[in-house]
């Protein structure tokens, strides 16, 4: 009882830590897949966190809050469009700049506008989302096995958390199963196709850009609102590159995606549930090392474990019509 | 019969400095195959791409059926019934081929409703024109042959009656290049109107009815077919008399130069691209390797000039073992006599940011004449570049311009240059004449018989079976990495042909 009583909450704390990876990791499936690659989901998600703790403690509504999050992480996405599609710049270079802009600014206007050291202050109850409990959760928690898995594994999620884990089949639903899907693919991979075949290539890589915006929205909203109450300046951590990793770890498909983002979330909360806790066998582990395990495995798995991870073939390259 | 499909008047087009169509006007018949040819640079594809939408011509109109269009996108020449089958073919390698003839014209926003539509719609297609492709292979794994019949369907499932065809027969065995013909004039009779854009004469005289010559953006000429000949179309395209066919005496073959045993090489993926080759290289032939690109014809030579390793097999140069398994200093081999002209000329043999001159010296800039203790002599570069272009004819005659603003017959001629001029034992010589012009051709194919002349042992590899032809005193055929076959070079084309596909060589293996 007690072992299963452990893996439930380490489970438990999975979902909750891979929420904004999926959203953030499916955001940038949406562009790497139209051609642009995307080293700003970091930038976009903080810049979201940012606007809907701030939002919503101005409002004290969730709503508004979360609104705000979409359309700053939509405009954040606009500026790296106009960047790579439009001006035909340097798709890493621009966005590492909106990662730096964003690490900077939210800060800045955070202290400017709250004076809490860069934090927005603390959601009451109606700001913030609230986890939703499933019809009988409390009666049939009792039920031995099943009980515990409905009650704290299945129920008690935020209504983010539900989304996120319903957009990955709808991402490839729209991708493999929609008009909009097979052009913005065909875009990733040669854009000459989509262009000889008479639909414009830059519309279409700005609505891939635009997507991507609206679900960084999502990842940085379920920072904010949802997982804390209020905004803490660079709450990211580092959250968007974990999520670029998985996505290429998860070669670009939606399920990969979704697996990739529950290892890395689990071997987070694992790290977490480790601290202070002496493994057995091994003995006391350093924090830093349970923390670094993550980065670590990335860099092992994508050294040869998976094999080849085939990027879009168009990734990176503005798309010029050749003379 | 007689009404006109497309008419073109006073098409101009500038990009920049560069004036790529001038006031060109052009009239195709309905229901006929047209050739427009004409040397790279030419403008062919320029008015072509305007005449898709791809660009917008600066001036002109341009009539389909009689009526003026304007023709802004793509999408407007898919309305007025004009498919284009590209050169590099406009395919997504990785979606299935029914995918790639939907984009774009996927008639709803949830495909499961179009697809069901394509897929019938496809199978009358092919009903209809003999032109088969399973719906649901993907495109990478499909021979370039079927890929190009994909591009085809893609045009005809667009409901075009114009088609364009841009260098069709570039990457085509002529086996697969006499059944897109077929292809073509079937497309023909049901009433189709075709544009052939080539440079390959031969073609144009197989096939076409009327043909249009363009040279340097300006349309010069307009004849029928069969009113024309190869001598004169060359002519016109050129603007001066070319000679076709190069004038060479018999081989006088010596001692062997470079020999090749049991040469294998496989390329990164571990696929083996050269499969146990040996050959002879004599000094005063021109040994030939015949084959469709691909078939381990670029590993074969970037092994014996050690660029890439290769597993197993002996090289001898002048009598002495070159360590093809092993590492290779380039520059050794060039000092034992060993010169390299390798086929993309782009990648490997210049650096399209430098000088003329620079790259005149690249590889030789050890050579003591061009140095002053460790720097270069400039001077002594510049002078011996100059020199060099004057006796190449390297248009234009200037030493400093960046290698990048030349043409790339010009281009081929600054590589060569560099390579001849050594007086090597051995030459090779990986696509002469890829991406070159009809005028320059004959000029390097006049250099290269020269170097035989003076002894001298040429190793040549060429897609164009035409070159080979022309050229060779021996011909190999390569196929799938292996030599299927040796032949004299008055060889037919169609023996040849069946070689390079494989067909014969196997029964050959076999007997």
């Amino acid at each position: 009882m007690d072992f299963f009583h452990v893996i439930v909450v380490l489970l438990e704390s999975t979902i909750r830590v891979s929420v904004p990876l999926i959203f953030a990791a499916l955001a940038g499936l949406f562009t790497e897949r139209a051609g642009i690659f995307d080293i700003g989901l970091e930038g976009k998600m903080l810049g979201a966190a940012f606007a809907a703790g701030a939002v919503a403690a101005i409002t004290q509504s969730v709503w508004l809050g979360l609104l705000a999050a979409i359309l700053i992480s939509v405009a954040l996405s606009l500026v790296h469009g106009y960047a790579s599609i439009t001006q035909r710049g340097n798709q890493i270079v621009s966005g590492v700049a909106i990662n730096f802009i964003v690490a900077g600014s939210t800060v800045i206007l955070g202290e400017a506008w709250f004076r809490q050291g860069g934090r927005t202050p603390a959601l009451a109850e109606g700001a913030r989302f609230q986890t939703i409990n499933f019809p009988f959760a409390d009666t049939i928690r009792e039920i031995p096995f099943i009980g515990p898995i409905y009650a704290d594994l299945l129920s008690g999620h935020f209504i983010l958390t539900y989304l996120a884990f319903a957009m990955v089949p709808i991402s490839w639903w729209i991708l493999y199963r929609t008009r909009f899907g097979l052009r913005l693919r065909a875009v990733g991979e040669n854009p000459g196709a989509v262009d000889t075949a008479g639909i414009s290539v830059i519309w279409m890589r700005y609505r891939a850009v635009i997507c991507c915006g609206i679900l960084c929205g999502f990842a940085g909203a379920y920072l904010s609102l949802a997982m804390t109450a209020g905004f803490v300046k660079g709450m990211t951590a580092g959250k968007g590159y974990i999520a670029l990793a998985a996505l290429i770890f998860a070669k670009w498909r939606p399920f990969n995606i979704m697996l990739a983002c529950l290892l890395f979330g689990f071997l987070d909360a694992f790290a977490i549930r480790l601290q202070g806790n002496p493994l057995p066998l091994i003995g006391q582990v350093p924090v830093q090392l349970m923390q670094a395990l993550p980065y670590i495995l990335t860099v092992i798995l994508l050294a040869g474990f998976i094999g080849k991870a085939i990027p879009p073939k168009a990734g990176g390259v503005p798309y010029v019509k050749e003379r | 019969m007689d009404s006109i499909a497309i008419e073109l008047r006073g098409i101009d087009k500038s990009f920049g400095p560069v004036h790529a169509n001038k006031n060109i006007n052009l009239k195709v018949r309905k229901g006929t195959i047209h050739g427009v040819i004409g040397e790279n640079g030419a403008g062919k594809s320029t008015l072509m791409s305007i005449l898709y939408g791809f660009y917008q011509a600066d001036s002109g109109e341009i009539h389909v059926d009689g009526k003026q269009v304007t023709i802004r996108d793509p999408n407007a020449a898919i309305a007025a019934g004009i498919g284009m089958v590209h050169q590099h073919f406009m395919l997504v390698e990785n979606f299935t081929v029914l995918e790639n003839i939907m984009l774009g014209a996927e008639e709803s926003q949830i495909l499961n409703k179009g697809i069901a539509k394509a897929r019938e719609e496809l199978k009358r297609l092919e009903r209809e024109y003999a032109l088969e492709v399973n719906p649901d292979a993907v495109i990478e794994e499909l021979p370039v042959g079927l890929q190009q019949r994909v591009e085809i369907l893609k045009a005809l499932y667009r409901r075009a009656d114009i088609l364009i065809l841009d260098e069709p027969t570039g990457v085509l065995t002529p086996a697969e290049a006499d059944h897109l013909f077929r292809v073509l004039e079937q497309l023909k009779s049901q009433g189709k109107t075709i544009i052939l854009i080539t440079h390959k004469l031969r073609e144009i005289m197989a096939i076409t009815d009327e043909v249009s010559v363009m040279r340097r953006g300006e349309m010069v000429a307009t004849r029928k077919t069969a009113e024309t000949s190869v001598e004169e179309l060359a002519e016109l395209m050129v603007g001066r008399r070319v000679l076709l066919r190069v004038e060479k005496g018999e081989a006088k073959p010596g001692d062997v130069k470079l020999s090749v045993n049991g040469l294998t090489v496989k390329d990164g993926r571990g696929v083996t691209m050269v499969d146990n080759v040996s050959f002879n290289l004599r000094a005063g032939e021109i040994v030939g390797i015949a084959g469709v690109a691909g078939n381990g014809q670029s590993e074969l030579l970037e092994a014996i000039s050690g660029i890439r390793r290769a597993v197993s097999g002996e090289v001898h140069l002048n009598g002495k073992p070159i360590n093809v398994t092993g590492h290779v200093d380039p520059k050794d081999l060039r000092d034992r006599g060993l010169a390299h002209v390798p086929e993309d000329r782009h990648h490997v043999g210049l650096v399209l940011k430098f000088e003329e001159c620079e790259n005149a010296i690249l590889g030789y800039h050890h050579d003591k004449r061009y140095l002053n203790g460790v720097f270069l002599n400039v001077d002594a570069i510049r002078k011996d570049a100059e020199q060099r272009i004057a006796e190449y004819d390297i248009r234009p005659p200037n030493a400093r311009l960046k290698t990048a603003n030349f043409s790339g017959g010009n281009q081929q001629k600054i590589v060569l240059a560099r390579e001849m001029e050594r007086s090597p034992d051995v030459l090779i010589i990986g696509q002469p004449t890829r991406g070159v012009d009809v005028g320059a051709i004959e000029f390097i194919h006049k250099r290269i018989i020269e170097m035989r002349d003076q002894g001298k042992a040429v190793l040549l590899v060429s897609v164009e079976l035409d070159e080979i032809r022309a050229l060779s005193d021996r011909i190999l055929v390569m196929f799938a990495g292996r030599i299927v076959g040796e032949r004299d070079p008055d060889a037919t084309e169609g023996e040849l042909g069946l070689l390079m596909a494989g067909v014969e060589g196997r029964k050959e293996a076999a007997e």
